[in-house]
């Protein structure tokens, strides 16, 4: 579990990018932060492995204060994959996914075996593991990324904007990926994004971000689509308009559900 | 032309080649004012630069010392140090590493600013220290530049070293010298070709070491490898041609 308590941050120019944020992220769910550019939901990210500061307030992991602990240490203890992937160019896949095991003193070739195991569970061939990242399709190196992330079995993973940068086909497939993983190994995942589908299918909770990194609402995708909190919650998940703006018609008897336009979308099952 | 088939005929003379004093001998000192001065050059400007470039702290001060030494007139320099510290190797030494530092020092930060911010940003989030950081990532993805630095440091000092004469200090100059005070054009024109084709020799060792110590991960991704090993199967569409049908 992861607690913010009245956690501010105020960059050196005067810019407050998270104003008194108080917010839990539970064990083993998938907490998704969405909000547009200058909600702070990348700076809230960062400030849990410390790669940004907070200015006042606690954070906490499982209790424990993260100011306690030696930044280096604490970031080898959590995973972290960003939308460019970010490997190492100059290092072959399976010496990317290694790194952290490595640094932490793994041996070498323990740590291989195990990246070789992280592969398939992210759906890498095993023959791409001598490639260079600049070898990889942008698709297959957000994967490499994903292993990374995983390669120090972190009990916490963090996410920011991994899909970001891949075409739709592909955001899909990793996202259906990620899901199946999440199912799997049951990490407590902290996921960025400014894309509301991709929060309401990958959140077990959804927390939307005003500016200031203020929340607008928290809660179950099913939380925030049947009881938006606010005009601008509605206006942000598209609430009156377009797919999520589904009507029943009655047709050869059975129930089709169609959008704001009357398209159908599909048939209610009984 | 026929001053430079004097001139070769000087440097092939075998009375001119060997012996102290001779050919061979004085390329060796100019060879060792160009090694010994950009070592000590690199001894002092390579860490200053990469810490200049990891940290960016002190970069402003780094591009106007630099810029600053490069104006700095080699042969001044060394008259004053030669007044200062006496004739010998040891005033030309001096000048040459404060001739070689603001090449070793530019090519030392340039190389580290250069890599992408987002790489450093993820290893630093993956938990590597700031040595490692450096180490691991900033300085081999840097090394091309860091050589290109060392590769024009080496390159003008073997250049200038023919001053070295000046204050007694031997090298390939004083052929030079030597030549035009007493006019014998084939050895002012023999020399000149020496200290060219070291110049030049050297130039294409640093060129050969600056393309080989590009990361192979760099070079890896270059789109004509991509395209002639496909990493993704292709999907075979139609049926196969078959010969002798």
């Amino acid at each position: 579990m992861i607690e913010f308590r009245t956690v501010t941050k105020k960059f050196p120019d005067g810019t407050v990018a998270v104003d008194e944020l108080s917010l839990v992220l539970p064990a083993r769910q998938t907490t998704v932060l969405v909000g547009s550019s200058g909600s702070g939901k990348t700076t809230i990210l960062r400030m849990i492995n410390r790669m940004v500061e907070k200015t006042s307030g606690d954070i906490e992991i499982d209790g424990e204060d993260i100011h306690a602990l030696n930044p280096v240490k604490l970031r080898r203890s959590i995973g972290y994959v960003m939308q460019n992937s970010g490997l190492l160019p100059h290092r072959k896949v399976i010496d990317n996914v290694t790194t952290v095991p490595v640094l932490n003193g793994v041996k070498k070739a323990e740590a291989r075996e195990a990246a070789l195991t992280l592969l398939d569970t992210v759906g890498l061939d095993r023959s791409l593991a001598e490639r260079y990242p600049s070898q990889l399709s942008g698709g297959q190196q957000q994967r490499v990324g994903v292993a990374r992330g995983l390669a120090a079995d972190p009990n916490i993973l963090l996410m920011d904007e991994p899909f970001g940068a891949v075409d739709p086909i592909v955001r899909s497939e990793l996202q259906q990926e990620l899901i199946r993983i999440q199912r799997d190994l049951g990490k407590t995942i902290v996921f960025v994004t400014h894309d509301i589908d991709e929060a309401f299918l990958l959140g077990d909770q959804v927390v939307l971000l005003e500016k200031g990194g203020r929340i607008a609402q928290q809660g179950t995708p099913a939380e925030i689509l049947s009881k938006p909190a606010s005009d601008f919650v509605a206006t942000f998940i598209g609430a009156d308009r377009g797919r999520r703006a589904l009507r029943v018609e009655v047709v050869n008897g059975r129930n089709v559900v169609v959008d704001e336009d009357g398209r159908p979308t599909g048939v209610l099952q009984s | 032309m026929d001053l430079f088939l004097d001139g070769f005929a000087w440097i092939f003379d075998p009375a001119h080649l060997s012996g102290p004093g001779g050919i061979w001998a004085r390329i060796a000192e100019q060879l060792s004012y160009t090694f010994g001065a950009v070592a000590i050059a690199a001894i002092i400007a390579i860490p200053l630069g990469l810490w200049i470039g990891h940290t960016g702290r002190g970069r402003d001060i780094a591009v106007l010392c630099s810029g600053g030494l490069r104006a700095l007139p080699s042969l001044g320099l060394l008259i004053i140090f030669a007044l200062g510290i006496g004739i010998g190797f040891k005033a030309p030494l001096l000048t040459f590493v404060i001739l070689a530092i603001p090449s070793l020092l530019s090519g030392a930060y340039a190389g580290v600013e250069a890599v992408d911010k987002r790489t450093v940003d993820a290893a630093r989030a993956q938990g590597m220290t700031e040595w490692q950081v450096l180490t691991k990532v900033e300085l081999p993805l840097g090394l091309p530049l860091l050589i290109g630095g060392i590769r024009s440091g080496v390159l003008q000092v073997v250049a200038t070293a023919t001053l070295a004469y000046f204050a007694s200090g031997g090298a390939l100059g004083v052929f030079i010298n030597d030549g035009l005070k007493t006019r014998d054009y084939a050895e002012l024109i023999g020399a000149s070709i020496v200290v060219t084709v070291l110049a030049l020799v050297l130039e294409g060792i640093f060129a050969l070491l600056q393309r080989l110590f590009v990361p192979r991960g760099v070079t890896a991704g270059q789109v004509t490898e991509v395209r002639s090993r496909s990493v993704r199967p292709r999907a075979v569409v139609g049926s196969p041609i078959q010969e002798g049908k």
